[in-house]
C-alpha cells in the first residue's frame, strides 16, 4: 500500500519515511504493566493465553521508561492521582494512553462519590477510550486496534509540541 | 527461617540502612499497594504496607443507594471472587427480612461460589507463579480460568462481575446442560491439576523459594485474626463453611486441608487442595440439585429494621458483613470484614529477616486485592 516496487532493483521498496516510522511505532507497543482495580484482571486476561496481546506486538513492561503506551485499567483515587501523573511523566515520547473502562473514563459506577477523580483524563491526555465494566478483551483489543489507526495518521513532529 | 548472614556480615562490615519505596506501581504488589521496606543490604528489617490507593468509598455507597443496586458494589470489592461477595451481602439482607430461599436457588448459589473458588484460586496459582518467575505456570493457569469464565458467562452473561445473585434467589436459572457442561470441566481441571503438581509443585526452585519463607505461626495467625488459607496454613483448623455452615455446606463432608509450617509452600499447597475439594463439593451440588423455583417470596416493601451480621468462606479467607437498617429501604450502614485488609498487616512478620525476594513471594502467598483491602 503506497509502496513503490522498482523493476530494475528488485527486494527495494520506497516508502515515505513518515509511513515507516509509524508503522514501527504502531507494531510495537509495549505498554505498561499498572494494574490498578478490576479491569486490570480484564488486562492481565487479554495479554494470557486466549486472547494473547503479543500477536499485536505488545509486551507489558514493568517500567514506564521502557513502555510506549499506558493502560490505565481501574478507578482513580485522589491518592492514586498524582502518581498516575508522575508515571505518564516517566514515560518517554512517543507515548500514548487507553482509558480503560467506566472507572478510568468518567468514575464510572463511583462517579461524583467524595475520593474518586471522575476520570483519568483529568490527570493525563488519552488517546483512546474502551468503555465497559469492565470492558471484555474483545473490547480492549478493539481499542489498540484503534489506536494503531490512529498513530499511523500521526506526523513526524514532535508530539509534545503537536499537543501544546 | 534460616539467619541470613550477608557477606557483610561475615566481613564484620555494618552496611547503611535503606528506605525503599515498592510500588504503587510494582509488578508484584498484585494492584496498587505500596511497600515501604527498611533493608539493610539485601536484607529487610521492616515492611510495613501503604494501602488506600484503590479506596472507592464502598460502604458510604451501600447507604446511599437501594439494597439491590448495592449488588454489583459488592462484587466490586473483591472483583477475584464476586459470587461469594454478593452472597454475604444478599445473606445479611435475607436473614434481616427473614426471606425464605428456595432450594434450587440454594444450589445454584453453593455451585456458583464453589467455581467460584477455583477461578479465583487458579488466578492465585498463575501470578503467584509467575511472581517466583514461572511464566508458563502463569499461562496454563489463564488457559483453565478462561474456560471456567465461559461458563460463568454462559449462566450469569458476565465473565467477571456478575451481578448474579439477588436477595431471595438468583436472577435467572442455569442453561440447560449446565450439568453436563460443568462436569466436563471439571473431569478437564482434574487432569490440569496433576499437571500443575508436574510443573510447579516438585519443582526444585519453587521450593527453595517457599519453604520456610514468610513463615506465620498459629499464635500470630489467631492474634491477628487471619482466616482461610492463610490461618490453615499455620495449622489451624478453621474454615466457616465448617463452623458456621450456610448454604447447604452441613450437608456434604469435606476436608478443610491445613499445613504446618504457616510458610508460603503450605500455603500453596493448601489452596491446591482446596480446588480438589472444591471440585468434590460441585460435584455433588450437581447430584443434589433439586427442580423448582430459583427466587424465594420478596416483600414489595422493604423495611430493614435492627442489625445481622453474616459471614462466609470466601476464596481468601472470612468475609462479612455487618448491616444495621433503620426501617427504611436503605442500609443505615453497612461494615465489611475483609481478610486481605487483616492478612496485609501479618506481611511485616512475614518479610523481617528475610531477603528482598522473599518479600515479593509472601506478598504473592497471602493472596491479596486490593480492591477488598481498601473497599
Ligand atoms: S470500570 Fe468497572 S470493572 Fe473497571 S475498574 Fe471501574 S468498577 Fe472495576
Amino acid at each position: 500500500m503506497g509502496l513503490i516496487d522498482h523493476e530494475e532493483l528488485p527486494g527495494i521498496v520506497t516508502v515515505p519515511l513518515r509511513r515507516l516510522v509509524n508503522w514501527s511505532r504502531k507494531s510495537s507497543l509495549w505498554y505498561l504493566l499498572f494494574g490498578i482495580a478490576c479491569c486490570a484482571i480484564e488486562m492481565m486476561a487479554t495479554g494470557a493465553s486466549r486472547y494473547d496481546f503479543d500477536r499485536f506486538g505488545m509486551i507489558f513492561r514493568a517500567s514506564p521508561r521502557q513502555s510506549d503506551l499506558m493502560i490505565v485499567p481501574g478507578t482513580i483515587n485522589e491518592k492514586i492521582a498524582d502518581r498516575v501523573k508522575v508515571l505518564y511523566d516517566q514515560m518517554a515520547e512517543p507515548r500514548w494512553v487507553i482509558a480503560m473502562g467506566g472507572c478510568a473514563i468518567n468514575g464510572g459506577p463511583y462517579h461524583g462519590e467524595y475520593n474518586i477523580v471522575d476520570g483519568v483524563d483529568r490527570v493525563i491526555p488519552v488517546d483512546v477510550y474502551v468503555p465497559g465494566c469492565p470492558p471484555r478483551p474483545e473490547a480492549l483489543m478493539h481499542g489498540v486496534l484503534l489506536l494503531q489507526e490512529k498513530i499511523a495518521r500521526e506526523g513526524l513532529e514532535s508530539r509534545a509540541a503537536a499537543r501544546a | 527461617m534460616a539467619e541470613i548472614a550477608t557477606r557483610d556480615e561475615q566481613l564484620g562490615v555494618r552496611s547503611e540502612e535503606l528506605f525503599v519505596n515498592m510500588g504503587p506501581q510494582h509488578p508484584s504488589t498484585h494492584g496498587v499497594l505500596r511497600v515501604l521496606t527498611r533493608l539493610d543490604g539485601e536484607k529487610v528489617l521492616e515492611a510495613e504496607a501503604d494501602i488506600g490507593y484503590l479506596h472507592r468509598c464502598f460502604e458510604k455507597i451501600a447507604e446511599k443507594r437501594k439494597l439491590f443496586q448495592v449488588i454489583p458494589y459488592t462484587d466490586r470489592t473483591d472483583y477475584l471472587a464476586a459470587i461469594t461477595n454478593e452472597l454475604v451481602f444478599v445473606m445479611a439482607v435475607e436473614k434481616l427480612l427473614e426471606i425464605e430461599v428456595p432450594p434450587r436457588a440454594q444450589y445454584i448459589r453453593f455451585i456458583m461460589s464453589e467455581l467460584q473458588r477455583i477461578a479465583s484460586h487458579l488466578l492465585w496459582f498463575g501470578t503467584f507463579a509467575m511472581d517466583l518467575g514461572a511464566t508458563t505456570a502463569f499461562l496454563y493457569a489463564w488457559r483453565e480460568r478462561e474456560r471456567l469464565l465461559d461458563i460463568f458467562e454462559a449462566v450469569t452473561g458476565a465473565r467477571m462481575l456478575y451481578n448474579y445473585l439477588r436477595i431471595g434467589g438468583v436472577r435467572n436459572d442455569v442453561f440447560d446442560g449446565f450439568e453436563a457442561t460443568v462436569e466436563k470441566y471439571l473431569r478437564d481441571f482434574e487432569k490440569r491439576l496433576k499437571e500443575y503438581h508436574d510443573l510447579v509443585t516438585g519443582n526444585r526452585i519453587f521450593e527453595v523459594r517457599t519453604q520456610g519463607v514468610g513463615v506465620v505461626t498459629a499464635e500470630e495467625a489467631i492474634a491477628y485474626g487471619a482466616s482461610g488459607p492463610v490461618l490453615r496454613a499455620s495449622g489451624v483448623k478453621y474454615d466457616v463453611r465448617k463452623a458456621d455452615p450456610y448454604l447447604v455446606y452441613d450437608k456434604y463432608d469435606f476436608e478443610v486441608p491445613t499445613g504446618q509450617n504457616g510458610d508460603c509452600y503450605d500455603r500453596y499447597i493448601v489452596r491446591m487442595k482446596e480446588m480438589e475439594e472444591s471440585v468434590k463439593l460441585v460435584r455433588h451440588g450437581l447430584a443434589d440439585m433439586p427442580a423448582g423455583d430459583v427466587m424465594g417470596k420478596v416483600p414489595r416493601r422493604i423495611k430493614l429494621e435492627g442489625d445481622t451480621y453474616a459471614r462466609i468462606e470466601s476464596p481468601r479467607g472470612e468475609v462479612a458483613c455487618y448491616l444495621v437498617g433503620d426501617g427504611s429501604d436503605q442500609a443505615y450502614r453497612l461494615s465489611w470484614r475483609s481478610p486481605c485488609f487483616v492478612h496485609l498487616q501479618l506481611l511485616n512478620i512475614m518479610a523481617r529477616g528475610g531477603l528482598v525476594a522473599d518479600l515479593i513471594a509472601s506478598i504473592g502467598s497471602i493472596d491479596i486485592v486490593m480492591g477488598e483491602v481498601d473497599r
